[in-house]
């Protein structure tokens, strides 16, 4: 008990620490570093997503860039045709992803995990090849989609690297937030029960399929949304920006943050987005050092850097706050027990 | 009706060099229950070993072209055949206990370990193969010009199929991997040793795959470092349209697939091409996830 306040007086330090780095950090840094720190956000948040779907539930999903692209172009077509304002298409473009996995996600979700992979490898590459070949006369072929609009916040127009930092890791704090409630929620312990033991989660009344297709139309969902904020970014797109590569980058920095904990893919996405920016000379060789780090790391520590923490429940405190299942215990009521304590002790 | 043999020829002779790769993927499959994803790569490390030796060898000068081309591909599947054998000791045997999935990404980074390897030692650009190699001529079968090439291409992947057929099925160590592949414990059981057998498929699996990167080297004429992946995930999915695990499948899949290919892009759409096999793939596992002749892939519960 006497552990408990420390706890949070620490959290507390750190969140106030790092609210003060995310206010001064366009001080102290030159334009050319926010902008890699901007990037380094925009994969924060892709991974997040990701972590969704590969971390929490265990899915091998390697064609998030897929997803990622549908927003993007989705958020580009729109804004280029008809002028929506960027930032008001961030749902619109998130809503056609999630549906783009309804439909894809569907048929494959019952795949063992490496045969997944493989199939989502090639969906990223149809989606690549649909966009080089100008599928509908929409998505510009090669070159891509320019002349996308900066976004305008409170009338505020949205356009140095200084001011995409306030968007991009404001962003990036309220998806973490959202993510952290989901990993504590209902949901959120259903996919990791399915990543530890599928069939015993069907066993507990855990609809595997329905759980399993609701982490992709989610994780598509906030791919589609950073899309859009991609695309405002750049101002460019084109479908270089959506290769597989991509997809393999957001599945290393899981991977190797540590799949299932949301600081893990954060601190993933500064190691791999970051770091080889700060060392330019080895930014050619940085592939093949991840390569040997997801090598040596399944080795040796194949639940990455900063694996998730289990969640432990004193059962005492538990049941402390629920009274109704002590009564019924002591008063020995079996009716209408079921689904009530199904809900309350999972 | 030209048109259609000229494409069917083409895709033989791609089917042929996709099968060869498959049977690397298959192999390894059945002994391991693993997607070797570095198989791609080793197949790509294959065409620029073959490149290297071609080029810095000079051996068509003094041995003649032929004798030239069958020592270098003899020298690029033992080389291919010891990278092998080097992955499977440092990526995969430590994993061989742990769970599927982590074996998995090892797998995956040794891939993207050799793909830039590659890259970093042979520069992004494409590297051409000595051009007066590839032999020229037409054959006339039915009115129809057929350049030699293709033919020679199929003819000498079907040889190795051939030969690793006559390997797996009427031979004392064809046996014991095929042992290994039904039951690992059983066959340690019956005196097998195991991780000889393994180190074994490791040697045969990755030779295959390197000549079949020395074929395209010569076919196409050109390589990239980066080719490791198409041909990498189109060979994995004609093992699969034959059914994983099963060495027969793995041929006669790659060979359709092949031929799926090369007609596809000419009567479909050439730029739609490398979407075609994958859409073979999706469909595949959705309506026959045990492949044309195979195990079962799809967990359904």
């Amino acid at each position: 008990m006497s552990r408990k306040p420390f706890k949070r007086s620490y959290r507390a330090a750190g969140l106030i620490l790092a609210l003060l780095v995310f206010l001064l950090l366009p001080r102290f840094l030159s334009p050319a570093w926010l902008g890699v720190t901007n990037d380094v956000g925009l994969y924060a948040v892709l991974a997040l997503s990701l972590n969704i779907i590969l971390g929490n539930c265990g899915l091998f999903h390697m064609g998030h860039a897929a997803f990622y692209a549908v927003g993007a172009y989705t958020a580009a077509i729109l804004n280029t045709m008809y002028g929506i304002p960027i930032l008001w298409l961030m749902p619109v473009a998130g809503l056609l992803s999630a549906i783009f996995a309804l439909i894809v996600a569907r048929p494959i979700i019952h795949l063992r995990g490496d045969y997944l992979l493989v199939v989502t490898i090639g969906i990223v590459e149809i989606v690549r090849i649909a966009l080089v070949n100008d599928v509908f006369g929409l998505t510009g072929g090669s070159n891509g989609i320019f002349g996308i609009s900066r976004p305008v916040l409170f009338g505020f127009r949205i356009s140095r690297p200084q001011h995409f930092h306030y968007l991009i890791w404001g962003y990036v704090a309220i998806s973490a937030f959202l993510f952290h409630l989901l990993d504590n929620s209902r949901f959120g312990r259903a996919l990791k029960y399915i990543k530890q033991d599928e069939v015993a989660a069907e066993g507990n009344g855990i609809n595997t399929t329905h759980y399993k297709q609701a982490a992709f139309v989610l994780g598509a969902f906030w791919a589609g949304m950073t899309g859009t904020i991609f695309a405002a970014k750049m101002t460019i797109i084109s479908p270089e920006s959506f290769s597989f590569w991509e997809s393999v980058l957001l599945f290393a920095i899981v991977i190797l943050g540590g799949s299932g904990n949301i600081f893990g893919v954060l601190l993933g996405a500064f190691l791999i987005i970051g770091l080889p920016e700060a060392f330019r000379d080895f930014a050619d060789a940085r592939m093949l050092i991840f390569g040997a780090a997801m090598m040596v790391m399944m080795i040796f520590r194949p639940k990455g850097i900063l694996p998730p923490r289990m969640r432990h429940y004193n059962v005492q405190s538990l049941l402390g706050r629920f009274p109704q299942i002590i009564n019924r215990h002591i008063s020995g009521d079996t009716e209408n027990r079921q689904p009530q304590s199904a809900g309350d002790a999972s | 009706m030209e048109e259609f043999f000229l494409q069917l020829t083409n895709g033989l002779a791609v089917g042929g060099i996709y099968a060869l790769i498959a049977l690397g993927y298959t192999m390894v499959y059945g002994v391991l229950k693993l997607i070797n994803f570095a198989h791609g790569d080793l197949f790509a490390m294959g065409a620029y070993l073959g490149f290297t030796l071609l080029v810095s060898l000079g051996l068509a000068g003094t041995l003649g072209k032929v004798a030239a081309v069958l020592l270098v591909i003899a020298l690029v599947m033992g080389m291919v055949a010891l990278v092998g054998y080097l992955l499977e000791r440092v990526a995969y045997r430590p994993l061989r206990n742990s769970s599927r999935l982590s074996a998995v990404v090892s797998a995956l980074g040794a891939s993207i370990f050799f793909q830039n390897a590659l890259m970093l030692v042979y520069g992004a650009r494409y590297q051409v193969y000595p051009g007066d190699l590839r032999p020229e001529g037409f054959f006339n079968v039915m009115g129809v010009e057929i350049p030699t090439v293709r033919l020679i291409l199929f003819g000498a992947s079907v040889l190795l199929m051939l030969a690793l057929y006559w390997l797996i099925n009427k031979t004392r160590i064809g046996m014991a991997i095929r042992a290994v592949a039904i039951d690992q414990r059983a066959a340690r059981l019956m005196g097998i040793d195991v991780n000889r057998i393994i180190a074994l498929v490791f040697l045969i699996g990755p030779a295959l795959g390197g000549v079949a990167g020395v074929m395209v080297g010569l076919y196409y004429g050109q390589i990239r470092y980066d080719m490791s992946l198409l041909y990498g995930l189109k060979a994995f999915i004609a093992a699969i349209l034959g059914g994983i695990g099963n060495i027969p499948g793995a041929m006669i899949g790659g060979v359709l697939l092949g031929v799926i290919e090369a007609l596809g892009a000419a009567y479909i759409s050439v730029a739609w091409k490398d979407a075609i096999a994958f859409l073979v793939l999706i469909l595949i596992l959705i309506f026959r996830p045990t492949g044309l002749l195979g195990e079962r892939v799809a967990d359904k519960l």
